[in-house]
């Protein structure tokens, strides 16, 4: 596979048009400090991609987990492609478990490449892996997970003070 | 022997530089002789930085080996060829761009060149420099006239020079091809405006504005003329006294020089009447505990160690330049300008931006591809070794008004065939299919 096309695999040019999540605009508005709900917006002020993204945490039988995600933006194959698999990736996962995905994805992103991507942990997004190798387009793999992990701190934080009575 | 038809310079008995002497000049670039990616550099970028011939990097490294030291101060030997050096080199970049010699300011680049301008007005906003430098204040009711194409360099410090003086800042627009709407500025040029800012060539659009159709309106309310010529001194024949413009601003490394050196041009009689901006050593007369006489310009507006080195190895750009010819090097990117624009807009879903084929324009085209994102456009370009830039080029209020975010620029120079540029063309029409977005072939 040429350094390009491991870059651009398949399954990312995919994500990249079928955008799973990018449905934000249709979303009815959620206040802001619901219980439970985080958004946050990123800019790459670089090349002007931009993504805004909110994320539920919700009750899953013992504990917490990840319930809805969407997200809107405008950006490079990567960065969309990126938001789309993370997008599948998250529902379902408990906060604990998106922050180490997330930090593993980071590590692996800045790795350029040195790094082997934790298939069991990433699933899909480990297609992203080439992108270590490519410093410049780093900043484009990582604006959704930057918004997610902003969010599901903004998440968590406001149910911390829901609980207050 | 190609000639061009619509630039305004362009001497009949004067030829382009043809693909020969082209591939010649090629050899005095070591830079331009690399492979990337296992495939010949295409160097296409130059509108961001361009590259060095050798003279220009013996110019510097003989500085330092042989005249190093400070200039205008000290009177060992070493000092006084230093500032011979530093001097001629002023001058021979002086006379470039046709004026004086003390006419010319070093800067660290057009940016700086443009800061030092705004803070300059800033300072004689507050009454400094007395009445003399009362022509460059600026009250609440005055306005400063920029346009809706300019790079970020040439509208942020005139946005933040208002909002110290209170002044309103304000812009011509550009219609749907990129041209400035000039029965807009008739319009917008009042007895309120005091600066009229803007670029002479576009950094994004390769279009050439009607500097004497602007200056124009500007003296007939009395307006200083301040003229972005970053993206043209590299690339055209100037004359800034012809050009009738008040202050001018350039940088070295967009022709042929070395990063951290560019100039302000300002009429001798403004620069003597204008506050300094920076202030300290080497730009005074006397000095005592309580306040400074300054120096005529340009020392004026030269405090600290000056980037010495590099303004000698500009001057020996400016030397290729002209040896090489203005006029022969502007025809030439003229035709190469021609050959982009309609390569690229002969392919399907690629929209380019500013003047269409057949108009006039620099070695320069913007470009979107639909679809495709213009990172992805780079990443693919780069896989074969062709160096373009992405992103908003500095002009967001641009890509904005033309309804993008972001763009890919191919820009030439006097060192870039015709080869190369068939190269990228062909390169650019395989990105949607590889993208998915169309079938070779189909129709957008």
């Amino acid at each position: 596979m040429s350094g390009l096309d491991s870059l651009y695999q398949q399954l990312i040019l995919e994500h990249s048009k079928t955008r799973s999540g990018g449905d934000l605009a249709e979303q009815p508005a959620t206040p802001t400090g619901t219980a439970g709900t985080g958004q946050s917006h990123q800019l790459n002020p670089i090349c002007g991609d931009e993504i805004t993204l909110r994320l539920r945490v919700g009750a899953a039988g013992d504990g917490q987990s990840v319930t809805e995600i969407h997200w809107n933006g405008d950006g490079c194959a990567i960065s969309m492609a990126s938001a789309s698999i993370l997008s599948e990736m998250a529902p379902g996962m408990s906060p604990a478990s998106l922050r180490r995905t997330i930090d593993h994805f980071r590590e692996l992103m800045r790795s350029r490449g040195k790094l082997e991507a934790d298939e069991e942990l990433l699933q899909d997004a480990a297609a992203l892996a080439g992108v270590a190798k490519y410093p410049a387009r780093v900043k484009c793999a990582m604006l959704a997970w930057v918004a997610a992990e902003d969010a599901l701190r903004q998440a968590e934080a406001g149910q911390e003070v829901s609980r207050i009575p | 022997m190609t000639m061009v038809s619509t630039p305004a310079w362009g001497d009949a008995q004067v030829s382009a530089l043809d693909d020969d002497e082209v591939r010649r000049i090629r050899n005095d670039f070591p830079v331009l002789d690399q492979e990337i990616n296992g495939k010949p550099l295409v160097y296409l970028d130059s509108g961001a930085t361009s590259q060095n011939p050798r003279s220009v990097l013996e110019a510097e490294q003989e500085f330092y080996e042989q005249r190093n030291s400070a200039v205008h101060r000290g009177a060992h030997h070493l000092a006084v060829e230093a500032t011979d050096s530093f001097e001629d080199a002023r001058a021979t970049v002086a006379r470039f761009v046709g004026v004086q010699d003390d006419e010319l300011i070093w800067t660290a680049n057009a940016t700086a060149g443009l800061n030092l301008l705004a803070y300059s007005f800033s300072n004689a906003s507050v009454g400094r420099s007395g009445a003399e430098a009362g022509r460059f204040a600026l009250k609440p009711s005055d306005e400063v006239l920029v346009t809706e194409m300019e790079h970020h360099a040439n509208l942020i410090p005139w946005q933040e020079l208002c909002r110290r003086t209170g002044a309103t800042l304000k812009y011509i627009p550009i219609d749907d091809a990129g041209a400035l709407r000039l029965e807009e500025a008739s319009r917008l040029v009042t007895a309120r405006t005091r600066i009229l800012a803007f670029t002479h060539t576009s950094n994004v659009l390769g279009n050439i504005n009607p500097v004497a159709v602007l200056v124009r309106m500007a003296r007939e309310v009395g307006a200083l003329v301040v003229l972005d010529a970053c993206q043209s001194a590299p690339h055209l024949p100037l004359d800034f006294k012809a050009l009738d413009v008040d202050f001018a601003v350039f940088s070295g490394h967009k022709m042929l020089g070395p990063t951290g050196i560019g100039a302000v041009y300002g009429r001798s009689e403004l620069l003597n009447a204008m506050p300094p901006f920076l202030t300290g050593g080497s730009m005074i007369t006397t000095v005592t505990m309580e306040q400074a006489q300054y120096l005529p310009a340009p020392q004026r507006f030269e405090a600290g160690t000056q980037p010495i080195s590099q303004a000698v190895a500009l001057a020996a750009a400016v030397n290729y330049l002209s040896e090489t010819g203005m006029q022969r090097v502007a025809l030439r990117e003229a035709e190469l300008g021609q050959r982009l624009v309609t390569g690229l807009s002969a392919i399907d879903g690629v929209r380019v931006l500013g003047p269409g084929p057949g108009e006039e324009r620099t070695g320069l085209a913007a470009f979107d591809v639909a679809g495709v994102h213009a990172h992805d456009v780079g990443q693919y370009l780069d896989n074969l070794g062709i160096a373009v830039r992405v992103g908003h080029h500095c002009a967001q209020p641009l890509h904005r008004r033309l309804g993008l975010t972001a763009s890919t620029r191919a820009s030439t120079y006097l060192y870039t065939t015709s080869g190369e540029v068939d190269l990228l063309v062909g390169a650019v029409a395989g990105i949607r299919p590889y993208f998915g977005v169309a079938a070779p072939g189909a129709k957008s």
